[in-house]
């Protein structure tokens, strides 16, 4: 027994150190930044600037719910479709969903302005017929185009593994009593993959929300996310401060959204699920 | 029944065209004989040929391999030491908050995590008197971080599932524990430290955001190349080099999945015999 928790602390040690070091004492690091100036004395000025940019996270809130719900409205149900296929087919289609993920998410996102663009593909196809180009690119629609293809996948496949884990006799038990489909979506299917929906909302809400690369490529510039305004701070402007008291607040809203999820979906503290 | 089904197959096909059409555009114009990105017109390999003649392009490809296998390597080995401490922890306490602080990297936006990294480098190289403390170093610390909590949970619950009575057998029977270790749960575990280990290594070729930020001027990574040459207009160039990653990961995946399909076959066949 001794032994045993003796090898377990050594087993531990490294990776102790390692979470304390570059994990812990780099969020140490965002407070310290934030509430220090250029000196590195106390001062409140950077969390007090933060409310000029309140517009800022509404709005980043309210591009990643609107880009999350759309997510999930595609993917519930081709998730639910893809389960009934052949398991042959699952296989190979559950491989193709992922492709994408492996591929340059830049590359993927900057294609798109070959398609939207003023002269892309869209607008010669349209051309075709005489219809004037539609602008489409550098608009918010673009914007949660990009941030739904991107994380579409994120949602697809932890919905596809809580519904394909589904027991089906409890689809037909439900049946046998008389539940017609839309009842039977509602008090069965729907409850079981609760998980699945938690943790596709949790991977795609959270990178939506943070995002600055898609915002600059398909938004061009029009539409400033806070994700944008954190890069600035320390790719253009320098402002390390007031860059990490933006991303604290980030953080903490962001945990407070997860923790509102989880409130309300009761998830396993597994850590939800993995791909 | 009929119906219903050739409905959904109609979706799952809009689904996947959706998925796919910019990257159709990417392969069709990386053939391109012009420079636009936007009006094909002729087929050319000329900017496969320049992309194999652009040293720094495949400098940062080989930058970015190098930095997968090593980040991997050491991220692997790392967080199945840990998964195994984790595991056999008795203090239900002590091991939710290292469970909580292994999900930090996963939960949090990748920017926070980036930062966070950027600034404790920073500050570092500030108490050192050490400027431009950015680079190898930095990029890979920041990448073996965020890989751990995806090889702990991919190998933690193949150690919940191994039984620990064998283990304990095997010492009763006279085996040492390190020895016992590589003899049992070694073998019973593998398959997840497989699987986070690829994971592990697909995260840190793809990984922008992270790299961003701790990357220094001396060691580019592919996909912040990518970064900058994307600030600019971007020439079909970068779409054959996507088209080529894109043909290397459909190649391994269609290589991983033959292997699983095959495995799971023989699993069968031996569960047959029984």
């Amino acid at each position: 027994m001794k032994k045993s928790s003796f090898l377990q602390k050594v087993l531990n040690a490294p990776y102790m150190l390692w979470s304390v070091l570059f994990i812990v004492a780099p969020l140490i690091m965002v407070a310290y930044y934030a509430f220090t100036d250029a000196d590195g004395n106390f001062t409140l000025n950077n969390i007090m600037q933060i409310g000029d940019y309140t517009t800022t996270f509404i709005l980043s809130i309210s591009y990643g719910a609107v880009a999350t719900v759309i997510c999930l409205l595609i993917a519930y149900p081709f998730a639910y479709a893809l389960a009934q296929t052949k398991a042959s087919f699952q296989r190979v289609a559950t491989m193709l969903v992922m492709l994408p993920m492996w591929m340059s998410f830049l590359i993927r996102t900057y294609s798109w302005i070959t398609i939207l663009g003023e002269s892309g593909v869209i607008n010669r196809f349209l051309g075709i017929f005489g219809i004037e180009p539609l602008k489409m690119l550098n608009t918010g629609g673009a914007v949660i185009l990009g941030m739904v293809y991107n994380f579409l996948p994120f949602m697809i496949l932890p919905l596809y593994t809580a519904l394909s884990k589904m027991d089906n006799s409890l689809v037909e038990a439900a049946q046998d009593l008389g539940c017609n489909k839309f009842y039977c979506l509602r008090k069965v299917i729907f409850p079981l993959s609760v998980p699945g929906i938690a943790s596709g909302v949790t991977m795609v809400f959270v990178p939506c929300v943070s995002t600055f690369y898609i915002t600059q490529k398909l938004g061009g510039g029009q539409i400033t996310l806070i994700g944008d305004v954190i890069e600035g701070q320390f790719q253009t402007a320098y402002n390390y401060n007031l860059g990490a008291a933006l991303s604290l607040v980030l953080m903490v809203m962001i945990l407070i959204c997860l923790g509102v999820l989880n409130y309300f979906t009761d998830n396993d503290d597994d850590g939800g699920v993995l791909i | 029944m009929t119906k219903t089904s050739l409905l959904s197959k109609f979706y799952l096909a809009l689904v996947f065209i959706f998925l796919y059409a910019p990257m159709v555009v990417m392969m069709v114009f990386s053939f391109n004989g012009t420079e636009s990105t936007y009006v094909f017109e002729g087929f050319s390999l000329q900017w496969y040929e320049k992309l194999f003649h652009d040293k720094v392009t495949m400098d940062a490809l080989k930058n970015t391999v190098v930095l997968a296998v090593i980040s991997a390597t050491i991220a692997t080995v790392l967080g199945t030491l840990a998964a195994v401490g984790i595991n056999s922890m008795r203090n239900k306490h002590i091991k939710s908050s290292v469970m909580t602080v292994t999900n930090i990297p996963m939960m949090n936006p990748e920017i926070v995590t980036g930062i966070s990294m950027m600034l404790l480098f920073v500050f570092a190289g500030v108490m050192f008197n050490k400027r431009d403390v950015l680079g190898f170093w930095t990029i890979l610390i920041a990448h073996v971080t965020f890989q751990l909590p995806y090889v702990i949970l991919s190998v933690l619950p193949k150690l919940r599932q191994s039984d620990n009575r064998i283990y304990e057998a095997a010492q009763d029977l006279g085996c040492p524990p390190v020895q016992a270790f590589f003899k049992v749960v070694f073998p019973a575990i593998l398959p997840g430290i497989i699987s986070g280990a690829i994971m592990a290594f697909t995260l840190s070729l793809d990984d922008f955001i992270i790299s961003y930020f701790t990357n220094g001027p001396d060691f580019q990574t592919l996909p912040i190349h990518i970064f900058s040459m994307t600030k600019k207009r971007v020439k079909p160039d970068m779409y054959a080099l996507s088209t080529l990653i894109f043909v290397a990961m459909f190649v391994l995946l269609v290589l991983m999945n033959v292997a699983q399909a095959r495995s799971d076959k023989k699993q069968r066949a031996k569960k047959g015999d029984k």
